[in-house]
């Protein structure tokens, strides 16, 4: 179980940082999304991995889970949808305003234009 | 009156002329008098204890941890700076009343004058040298606004910079100094700094001390080589030149210097900067004021050199110098705000303050050519003007001072400096009153109305009664020199009168009015040489290092941000790795003390499909429809992957979250483009690829480490697990320690998603009142839309739903605190529910339904969460404190009510508002000039002409 759980979060990371290095910005956004995942689930493993121990109080139970990075997770994934729709809304924004969804500043004609994209 | 009250008058009463503002300019001007009268006569009513010898002080701990307490104190020196502040304060206030004209706005001036004067009195009454900092910025910041008050002036910005930025690097210099005495003497209290010169003057970190201290002092009283900000802050309308730039602000450094005189003054280092910088300052302001045209620019520099004057007198450590300096703080105070309010008049009533373009105003402005007269003529130090007598004490005291072992440089210095300030004085009075009258003044002059001159003539009159009687401010004088000297000196014997016999000073000061009247008379011939003169122009050197250091501030900005993300994100992911690494290789590894668990079936399946669809987003994310399909699934996986690890409340969260979150992509999918094209090279794609898998593994196996290890310590989980029932009343443990034992945590972050959202819509907002709003009105859909804009299955199973699914979020809202549920989960579900009907009957029809704007929704959550918090303080408890108590209403069974539902309630609301703004938000870009806002549900779009091509298109339905 935790190879699976552990496997999963490195699975996560891969893509998300793979897809965070694209040049665009829906791929940027899906690779920040999928980071979220990994870094959640990472967060709730802190507690340990539990099977069939909820943390809901029960006169005749007396094994739980561990109740603390569960609730930090909880507002985190609240929070993070929060933090998206404003990373959609800028990019969203950016693109609407100038016709090109490149997360990269374009190189300009110019003296200005220092077009070092890795 | 309490010291509290006198500084925390000008402050709350600052709100007053702003709220007056509707009321008219005399209730206006009439309300800030008042504030000020208030604080005046609180002031007086602590002269007895004053003229007694004592010292007032009242003390309130704010941060003792820090050592920063609001202590106040009130001594002679104290005293009389605040009797100045708030006495020409009031002065001011009577005169600005009638100078500024119908367009200005009042209630603004009016504010920013009294928190100015709030932060002056501030500084003189502060005990501890932290407070008496936070005030001396204040003053920078509110004299910045009131310099800049007319903000249509290109000048009046420029000034009100320049002294910002002068005065502000001033402060901050002197925040080091501050800080650094304070560590010497182990106490940031003022009075017991005061009592320890030795040990200041013997510890190695003196002279850096010094050094920052006295760099604040000499930017805020204007010394060389900082003196050039004053002349440009004269941009400001004149009552704030004759507040700030004659009788206070400039004269905080000059009260910081005394203040620390007894601690700091008598080394030879503090002889060497401050005698000289004043004795420079003094000289030079006095020859650069007799060239100036501009009335207020002229005044404006003699203000540069007699606080030269102070300064240097201040500098030389002797205890006659300082009651010279006391009295002619005193002196220059009368005579420089009266000469500002003058010119202010002359500017007033002949629209110019150009010398040259007046002259002869002798006939027709008596009122002000006497006020004038007598002022500048106490400025040039004539006698029986109290300007003679601080001077002749400054000229005696410079024939004692040897700077530089050069016996004949003190004196000789004085003599020219003050040469120069009889010549400028003669040339005020020559060259603006006297003379021919013109026939070309920009404006008819004439005498104003007594509201204008009887302020400077009040001032003229007391320079005039000192000037004739001078012991009648020698008590006073005395009282305060003795506050200042602080024991460290004995008060001089010398008695203060206007015929000394002939000592070396009166030959000193004939020897300056007479040369300063034939100064006049080669005028010409000397301005045509100072104006061929080649010499060296502050503002333009000033701005000049403002742009180099702009340039270099830009060149390392651009260096390092490019604007190119992937390159940060990078460098960013391969330090994070490298860290990684580094711990990795040098830290420790304990061995496993938990057993692997064994995986059935179902976790291998939906691992696989995790996996498979992180895999597919790799490799088909080009397909942005079909990516967004994809990383529904890894949601998914996560979600019941929640539910199988005994984590009930985040598999709901998590599931709800994802609905909303493929709705927000797929809204903005509507305008991105559909498909990502290829750009970067193979080679990029495998370096891209290499990290990425290094990453993954790194965390693969920190996550596999940890979680095959317990705890070096105990976690504190336990202590929630036990008092969750006991001490929160709820089962849920991990909605009791969101509501209770974290509320406050909990409390941050509804707020900073509320604020996540109005940036959406403030983004949204910004969008759509720019250019791209014409394009989005006019935009033509990259792909057919519906013809069916609401379908009318959809349309009608969403308004069934409806009430059902608000139930659900009800019942997940009430259970939370025992059972997997509450406020985070059951917002998410009734936004879920109310995004259906956008998206099923479309914006309008639900816009027109919609009863509350969800800003105002998010506000109220956060409002009842926060007061929920606040309710506590009522029975004595910490902020957010929870309480709870079982009651039972029959029929009902027993059941629990708990404050900490109502905070639950704000969070639910709060979750509400902020998801539907933001999905809001996003949907109202969607709208169209072609489309028709339709009210109707199950209404057809004639447009669609074509048959549906792609299956694609059924996007537009939404998920």
């Amino acid at each position: 179980m935790e190879f699976l759980v552990a496997s999963a979060i490195g699975a996560m990371t891969t893509a998300g940082l793979y897809l965070v290095l694209r040049l665009r910005t829906f791929p940027v956004i899906l690779g920040m999304s999928l980071l979220t995942y990994a870094v959640n689930v990472f967060l709730f493993a802190s507690g340990r991995l539990t099977i069939g121990a909820p943390p809901i109080l029960r006169d005749d139970v007396s094994t739980y889970t561990d109740p603390l990075p569960q609730a930090l997770v909880l507002t985190a994934i609240v929070i993070s949808f929060g933090m998206t729709a404003v990373i959609v809304m800028i990019s969203l924004g950016a693109f609407l305003g100038s016709d090109d969804d490149h997360v990269d500043d374009q190189a300009e004609p110019g003296p200005q234009s220092d077009g070092d994209r890795s | 009156m309490s010291l509290f009250f006198i500084v925390a008058l000008p402050f709350f009463g600052a709100l007053f002329p702003g709220v007056m503002n509707s009321a008219g300019r005399a209730a206006c001007a009439g309300v800030t008098f008042t504030v000020t009268l208030a604080a005046f006569f609180g002031l007086l009513t602590n002269l007895p204890q004053i003229l007694a010898d004592d010292v007032v002080t009242a003390r309130l701990d704010w941060m003792p941890a820090l050592g920063l307490n609001f202590t106040l104190m009130l001594d002679g020196l104290g005293f009389f700076f605040a009797f100045l502040i708030l006495g020409i304060g009031l002065l001011i206030i009577a005169y600005a009343r009638h100078y500024l004209s119908r367009d200005d706005n009042m209630g603004e001036f009016f504010t920013y004058l009294l928190l100015f004067q709030g932060a002056m009195v501030g500084i003189v009454l502060s005990d501890n040298i932290l407070l008496l900092l936070v005030f001396w910025e204040l003053t920078s910041l509110s004299s910045f606004l009131l310099i800049g008050y007319w903000k249509h002036l290109p000048e009046g910005r420029q000034g009100a910079r320049m002294a910002l930025t002068v005065t502000g690097m001033g402060g901050l210099a002197m925040i080091g100094g501050m800080l650094i005495l304070g560590q010497i003497v182990g106490s940031y209290d003022l009075s017991v700094i005061l009592q320890n010169r030795e040990l200041i003057q013997a510890d190695p970190l003196y002279v850096p001390a010094l050094l920052l201290i006295l760099l604040g002092c000499f930017t805020k009283s204007a010394q060389f080589p900082f003196h050039f900000w004053l002349p440009h802050a004269m941009a400001a309308p004149t009552p704030v030149s004759a507040y700030l730039h004659s009788a206070t602000m400039v004269k905080a450094g000059i009260f910081l210097m005394a203040r620390m005189w007894p601690v700091l003054s008598g080394t030879p280092e503090w002889f060497a900067i401050v005698t000289t910088a004043g004795l420079v300052t003094m000289v030079l302001g006095a020859l650069i004021a007799i060239f100036k045209h501009d009335l207020k620019a002229l005044l404006a520099f003699s203000t540069v050199s007699h606080l030269g004057l102070i300064t240097m007198l201040l500098g030389t450590g002797t205890a006659f110098g300082a009651m010279a300096a006391v009295f002619h703080i005193l002196n220059h105070a009368t005579f420089k705000a009266a000469l500002f309010m003058s010119a202010g008049i002359v500017d007033h009533e002949t629209h110019t303050r150009d010398i040259r373009r007046l002259g002869g105003l002798r006939h027709l402005m008596p009122v002000t050519f006497v006020i004038v007269t007598l002022a500048a003529l106490s400025m040039a130090g004539i006698p029986f003007l109290n300007g003679f007598l601080s001077k002749e004490m400054m000229l005696e005291e410079t024939t004692h001072t040897v700077l530089f072992g050069l016996p004949w440089l003190v004196p000789s210095l004085a003599v020219i400096g003050s040469l120069f300030s009889a010549a400028y004085c003669f040339r005020l009075i020559g060259h603006v009153f006297m003379g021919p009258v013109r026939d070309d003044y920009p404006a008819s002059p004439h005498d104003p109305g007594p509201g204008l001159w009887m302020p400077p003539a009040i001032l003229v009159v007391l320079v005039v009664a000192i000037g004739v009687a001078p012991f009648l401010a020698e008590p006073f004088v005395k009282l305060v020199t003795a506050s200042l000297l602080g024991g460290e000196a004995d008060v001089p014997k010398a008695y203060f009168k206007i015929w000394h016999g002939l000592v070396p000073a009166l030959y000193m000061s004939v020897a300056a009015v007479v040369g300063g009247l034939l100064l006049m008379l080669i005028y010409k011939p000397l301005l045509h040489l100072w104006e061929t003169t080649p010499r060296p122009e502050a503002k333009t050197i000033f701005e000049g290092l403002i742009e180099a250091f702009a340039g270099l501030a830009r060149a390392v900005t651009a260096g390092l941000h490019t604007g190119a993300f992937t390159r940060y994100a990078f460098i960013g992911t391969i330090t994070i790795l490298a860290a990684g690494y580094h711990a990795w290789t040098t830290g420790t590894l304990a061995g496993t003390t938990r057993e692997l668990q064994s995986a059935g079936f179902v976790p291998v399946a939906g691992w696989l499909m995790l996996v498979a669809a992180c895999g597919g987003l790799v490799f088909l994310h080009r397909n942005r429809l079909l990516s967004l399909i994809l990383i529904g699934i890894v949601g998914l996986m996560v979600s019941v992957g929640f539910v199988f690890l005994s984590a009930p409340d985040l598999a709901m969260t998590q599931f709800t979250v994802e609905v909303v979150t493929i709705i927000l992509l797929l809204l903005a999918l509507n305008f991105l483009p559909k498909r990502t094209p290829i750009e970067s090279t193979v080679l990029l794609r495998v370096r891209d690829a290499s990290i990425a898998i290094a990453g993954g593994l790194a965390s693969f196996a920190l996550a596999f480490h940890y979680m095959l290890r317990d705890a070096v310590d105990a976690p504190i989980s336990g202590f929630h697990l036990a008092n969750s029932y006991k001490g929160g009343g709820g089962t849920n443990v991990v909605n009791v320690i969101l509501v209770d034992f974290r509320g406050f945590d909990t409390y941050g972050e509804i707020i900073v998603l509320g604020i996540a959202a109005l940036l959406i819509y403030a983004l949204t907002e910004t969008l759509l009142n720019g250019p791209v709003r014409a394009r989005l009105l006019n935009r033509t859909p990259d792909r057919p839309v519906a013809g069916d804009m609401h379908p009318m299955m959809m349309v009608v199973l969403t308004r069934v739903i409806m009430p059902v699914v608000l139930m659900v979020g009800f019942y997940i809202f009430l259970r939370g605190h025992n059972e997997p549920g509450g406020g985070f989960i059951a917002g998410l579900v009734v936004s879920i529910a109310v995004v259906m009907q956008y998206m099923a009957s479309g914006f309008a029809w639900t816009t027109a339904r919609l009863r509350y704007p969800y800003h105002g929704i998010i506000g109220a959550g956060v409002l009842v969460a926060g007061l929920t918090g606040i309710g506590s303080w009522f029975v004595g408890k910490p902020f957010l404190t929870s309480d709870f108590t079982y009651v039972r209403i029959p029929p009902f069974e027993k059941f629990e009510l708990a404050t900490a539902a109502l905070f639950d309630l704000g969070v639910f609301l709060a979750v509400v508002g902020a998801v539907m703004l933001s999905l809001e938000s996003f949907s109202r870009l969607a709208r169209r000039a072609d489309m028709e806002d339709s009210e109707h549900p199950m209404d057809i779009d004639p447009s669609r002409d074509d048959p549906p091509q792609d299956k694609a298109g059924q996007m537009s339905e939404g998920g």
